[in-house]
């Protein structure tokens, strides 16, 4: 499975980012493989809808689960709509990998 | 001929002045283009006799024809469509989601679907509303709460402008689209400051609006003291200084009570009078 978690760098030391739509790096990591693939997030800057682009994008990635500090209501709907799970935390994004 | 009214910092009497300078003529016009706040109707008391719904066009997705290609979603600017498509079936299976709130209107993604299977629906943004009072005719734009479209709002209320009858235009502050699209097509524009820092500031990029807008301008200093700073800049630049309307308790107390400065101030129907004449004399 593959699990997508927003970063505030580009690597697994780095902390999730508390925001998803405007996050920094996107990090999806395959469960299966043990590897990861790195995204810098196009839309942290976007004038608006940075969260619907972003979650399109995840979704495009084949992410099946999210793990973020927080979802704006754009990209909640879209989940929602996709059937993805969506888990708010905090902390190292390695330590969230250690737990899945 | 359309006179606007403008400001580049907020507060400054923008409404004072298009609202007594309409009381103050004959047969005139008064457009409120401050659609986010209109706030013209509290000093001019209209009678409203129609109200019109301002419409958009938005994307509607026929879902028997649309295959999910996500071409719609790549050139919205705005990001108001997402493309999800789900499982692998055999036929295109999928979700496309529609945020009417960042959408501009364009219809860009209903020329561009490859599969025509975008079409063209309405939704109301605001409201023209047309009224009268006295010698003065009232049109006004509003914005639905929580909505963005401010210029198409603004586009509509002018719209019912007729163009043999001087109008005159209450236009919202600072310098973002909705100024630009109450000053288009305006023959000249009076720009509204105070003699502070703050209204200097603005004064100087609402002038260089109007100046991109090929409009030419002149200014009324409001709450008027010391106005060296506001002199200064209108020397330097060639801009002339068309009314100062002193900085008097009196005239913030009528304010307050939702009085035009005319009806309390008789005397000021002749100042009006005579910064319509400078204005019309500017125009030749």
């Amino acid at each position: 499975m593959i699990v997508c978690i927003t970063a505030q760098g580009n690597n697994l030391d780095s902390e999730i980012d508390p925001r998803f739509g405007r996050c920094s790096y996107f990090i999806f990591y395959d469960t299966e493989t043990k590897t990861y693939e790195v995204f810098p997030n196009k839309w942290k800057e976007a004038m608006g809808g940075a969260g619907t682009q972003a979650a399109q994008f995840v979704l495009e990635k084949g992410a099946k689960k999210i793990i973020t500090g927080n979802v704006g209501p754009r990209a909640e709907a879209i989940f929602k709509l996709a059937g993805i799970e969506v888990v708010l935390t905090s902390g190292k994004v390695k330590e969230v990998i250690n737990n899945l | 001929m359309i006179i606007a009214v403008a400001s580049g910092k907020g507060g400054t009497g923008k409404t004072t002045i298009a609202v007594n300078l309409a009381l103050s003529l004959e047969n005139v016009q008064l457009v409120d283009c401050d659609v986010e706040e209109p706030n013209v109707h509290i000093f001019l008391n209209p009678e409203i006799f129609e109200i019109h719904s301002v419409k958009t066009v938005i994307p509607q997705i026929d879902k028997e024809k649309c295959t999910y290609c996500r071409k719609c979603s790549e050139i919205c600017v705005y990001n108001a469509l997402s493309v999800i498509k789900l499982g692998n079936y055999e036929k295109p299976h999928g979700e496309v989601v529609f945020f009417s709130h960042l959408c501009h209107g364009c219809e860009g993604c209903i020329l561009l679907c490859p599969e025509k299977a975008i079409n063209r629906g309405e939704r109301e943004v605001g409201i023209v509303k047309i009224g009268k009072k006295e010698n003065v005719r009232f049109i006004e734009g509003r914005l639905n709460i929580s909505e963005i479209l401010a210029p198409t709002v603004i586009e509509m209320a002018k719209s019912f402008i007729n163009k043999n009858i001087p109008a005159i235009i209450d236009a919202p502050p600072g310098t973002s689209c909705s100024v630009v699209a109450s000053l288009k097509d305006a023959n000249f524009c009076i720009l509204v400051t105070e003699p502070t820092p703050f209204g200097l500031h603005d004064l100087e990029i609402a002038y260089e609006v109007t100046k991109v807008l090929k409009i030419p301008s002149g200014v009324v200093i409001n709450k008027s003291e010391d106005d060296t700073l506001i002199e200064n800049f209108c020397q330097k630049n060639n801009i002339p200084i068309l009314m100062k309307i002193p900085f008097d308790k009196k005239i913030a107390e009528v304010y307050s009570k939702g009085w035009a400065l005319i009806e309390a101030f008789p005397e000021y129907k002749e100042k009006f009078l005579e910064l319509f004449k400078k204005i019309k004399e500017l125009q030749k």
